[in-house]
């Protein structure tokens, strides 16, 4: 038997507006039509050779006539770029704004995990908040007292439930929050990590809960920047571009499909088309840190897309601090074509690096790290950085540039065997006889 | 499997673009009233750990106000309190005053201050102003207990003053206070979204509405051929009701009762229609 429909979306579309929704203030409305009453020119007009053409006052389509179906229990990933209306579905499926056009259908209670903690207030005690935050997200109080013990159990807070939750630590708060999200038990679950708080710990949490949820026969919507968490947990994704649908197949062909169009031609990634790239949790407003360029070079410090085995491959990466940071983490994938990490690094790891730079100024660096030669064997591969203020941004780009390795071979009488993706000299030994009780295997 | 014809199957939720004006969803309301009470406990347990001084304010706030406005309006201005004494005259008219102006304007800020919960989650917006509505009534009880004190001590006291049998009606008075200042709110909170300067014209409206509210000058002094007009602010009905009950003056007649109530409702649904209206477009436009 065919599971049953619980989302139907179709031609769903939403209009918004760039630059000012009238003038904002009731004096300027009068002011420009007493002016226009008159027959004279209006004094609030926008001369607008000024603004960039085609941006004020001009509509645009975040969304533009998606369709599609998902049956119960299935988990749809929904990935695409910074701005492809991903968010902006999920807002219309929860109900925070509306469509412009288009219907969604849907059978049994929504959650959306964009909604942690939201409505607790800080003289409340624990236990008040739990009620509350439960009846903002939809439960009643019948509901809530049947689960109470659950939460609080799930929570691990029994000790605190009667503390004003002003006194909990950060963690604390998170985990009652959770805690109450997770036991909403809505038959159909929203899930935006982008927007959810930006703690690694928390997003580990949501991922697992998510897990949990899927194998529990729930319906799942997932928009992530994380193909492996949508590879792992989606059967089937969708791809928005611009506000289309641009193609709804399984997980892994809508993945590679989508890192497509995130691969660049040459060595070197300038600040706008990483810009164009980038997703993870950004703050449009007084970012903390933004990339520049991201570019592998040879040890000559040239661009380069083709490297011979024995050579080094440098990845360098130029960012900007826009205001003081610490302890931020760089971190490298080497990826596969379907984008799974062969190889990662991160600049944390080295001592070094973490003695000197510490605190970040406003500013412009620049990071690299050696990729070092007899490392890889003979394959194509690809580039992810990350870049990550903790708790605050976290910047991706996925799978941004590509290099091929040609391996060399160490000893050419015996033909290379280089067709696998790492493939270092390493030591080996040869003895006489079966393998000792104890022997010494250091060099 | 006979595949379900699409006209006969059942959809919990229909999300579509905003449709027709009169598109309330008042039954989400009805439903949503487990919110509306733990809403209304929130602010009082708030309201409750606030200092002392906090509570203390809504008794000591009306009789400075009422003290200020005997010296003032009776004494160097000479103008009648239909042979009520001063202090309780003023002193009616402040307490039912306040319930109205601090609903009011606690309402008219629901979008403004809620839009980072607003924007997170869907539940019914208009609880949050029926929330502030049903909490002022713990302010207005204070304030009310503090009146009733005052009363007694002056009839004890000698002044001629009794309650009538429209006391009885009290609490529809009350309730209509409350429909009317939940209207005038949700109606200029919907307004300020787009207007912004609105709300500093708000408090400034607030406090010319009071003086034409009865507050300080009683219905009786107002021209007869006026008065029909004058009735039409619902407030300055309800002022002269009250007193009327409790005082046993005032001007009170059918047609100005239902003229008030006429006002009332008009503000209440306008409101709510409006309210309806952008509650779907406001997350858009902030």
């Amino acid at each position: 038997m065919m599971a049953e429909t619980v989302i139907k979306v179709e031609n769903l579309s939403k209009q918004y507006r760039y630059g000012v929704i009238g003038h904002g203030t009731l004096y300027k409305d009068l002011q420009s039509w007493w002016a226009r009453a008159r027959g004279r020119e209006d004094p609030n007009i926008r001369i607008t050779s000024d603004v960039e053409p085609g941006l004020d006052g001009e509509w645009f389509w975040a969304l533009q006539d998606i369709s599609f179906e998902v049956k119960q229990g299935e988990v749809l990933g929904i990935i695409g770029r910074n701005g492809a209306g991903k968010s902006t579905l999920l807002k219309i499926l929860s109900r925070v704004t509306t469509p412009t056009k288009g219907v969604a259908k849907i059978k049994g209670r929504v959650a959306s995990l964009l909604e942690i903690g939201t409505g607790f207030h800080q003289e409340l005690t624990g236990r008040e908040n739990i009620y509350l935050n439960g009846a903002i997200l939809g439960m009643t109080k019948g509901e809530v007292e049947r689960k109470f013990d659950e939460i609080v159990d799930f929570s691990g807070l029994e000790k605190f439930i009667d503390t004003p939750v002003k006194r909990y630590s950060s963690g604390m708060y998170v985990r009652l929050a959770f805690a109450v999200a997770a036991h909403l038990e809505p038959e159909i679950l929203l899930v935006d990590e982008v927007l959810a708080v930006g703690d690694v710990q928390f997003q580990k949490k949501c991922l697992g809960k998510m897990g949990e949820v899927a194998r529990g026969g729930r319906t799942i919507l997932f928009v992530s920047h994380n193909m492996g968490a949508i590879r792992n947990l989606c059967g089937r994704a969708a791809l928005i571009d611009k506000g289309r649908l641009v193609l709804d197949a399984a997980a892994d062909h809508t993945i590679a499909r989508y890192l497509d169009q995130n691969l660049l031609e040459g060595a070197v990634a300038s600040e706008a088309e990483v810009e164009e790239r980038m997703e993870g949790i950004i703050r449009r407003n007084n970012p903390f840190i933004r990339f520049q360029e991201i570019a592998i070079l040879d040890r000559s410090g040239l661009p380069r897309r083709s490297f011979n085995s024995d050579e080094d491959i440098i990845v360098s990466i130029t960012f900007e601090c826009r205001q003081a940071v610490q302890d931020l983490h760089i971190m490298v994938d080497v990826v596969d074509e379907n984008a799974v990490p062969i190889l990662r690094t991160r600049n944390v790891d080295d001592p070094s690096v973490t003695a000197n730079f510490h605190e970040f100024e406003p500013g412009v660096y620049n990071a690299s790290c050696v990729l070092p030669a007899n490392t890889f064997g003979g394959k194509r591969f690809f580039l992810t950085v990350h870049l990550v203020y903790l708790k605050t941004e976290h910047l991706v780009v996925n799978k941004i540039l590509e290099f091929e390795v040609k391996f060399q071979g160490y000893n050419y009488r015996y033909g290379r065997a280089g067709d696998v993706f790492i493939r270092p000299q390493l030591n080996w030994a040869i003895q006489v006889g079966r393998r000792q009780e104890l022997g010494n295997y250091d060099r | 499997m006979i595949e379900t014809p699409e006209k006969y199957e059942k959809w919990d939720l229909i999300i579509q673009p905003k449709r027709a004006w009169f598109d309330l969803h008042l039954g989400d309301l009805w439903r949503y009233r487990d919110l509306i009470s733990l809403f209304v406990k929130r602010d009082f347990v708030t309201f409750y750990k606030q200092t002392i001084l906090g509570p203390l304010w809504y008794l000591i706030q009306p009789v400075l106000v009422t003290i200020v406005f005997t010296v003032i309006f009776k004494k160097i201005a000479g103008i009648s309190t239909d042979g009520v004494p001063g202090y309780l005259f003023y002193l009616s008219g402040i307490v039912l005053w306040n319930y109205f102006a601090n609903c009011l304007n606690q309402t008219s800020n629901t979008f403004v201050k809620n839009v980072g919960i607003f924007g997170k989650v869907y539940f019914p917006r208009l609880t949050v102003p029926v929330s502030i509505v049903i909490i002022n009534l713990a302010k207005f009880g204070i304030q009310i207990i503090l009146f009733v004190g005052f009363y007694i001590y002056f009839i004890a006291d000698g002044s001629p003053v009794r309650p009538t049998l429209l006391t009885l009606l009290l609490p529809v008075l009350i309730f209509q206070m409350a429909v009317l200042s939940l209207g005038a709110g949700i109606l200029v909170s919907s307004l300020t979204t787009k207007y912004r300067d609105l709300t500093f014209v708000m408090s400034f409206a607030v406090q010319l509405w009071m003086y034409a509210s009865s507050v300080v000058i009683p219905a009786s002094k107002v021209p007869e051929r006026f008065l029909y007009f004058y009735m039409m602010n619902p407030m300055a009905s309800v002022i002269e009701m009250f007193r009327h009950s409790v005082f046993g003056v005032g001007v009170v007649n059918p047609v100005c009762i239902a003229i008030s109530w006429g006002v009332t409702l008009c503000v209440l649904f306008g409101g709510i229609i409006l309210f309806s209206r952008i509650e779907k477009s406001f997350m858009d436009t902030v």
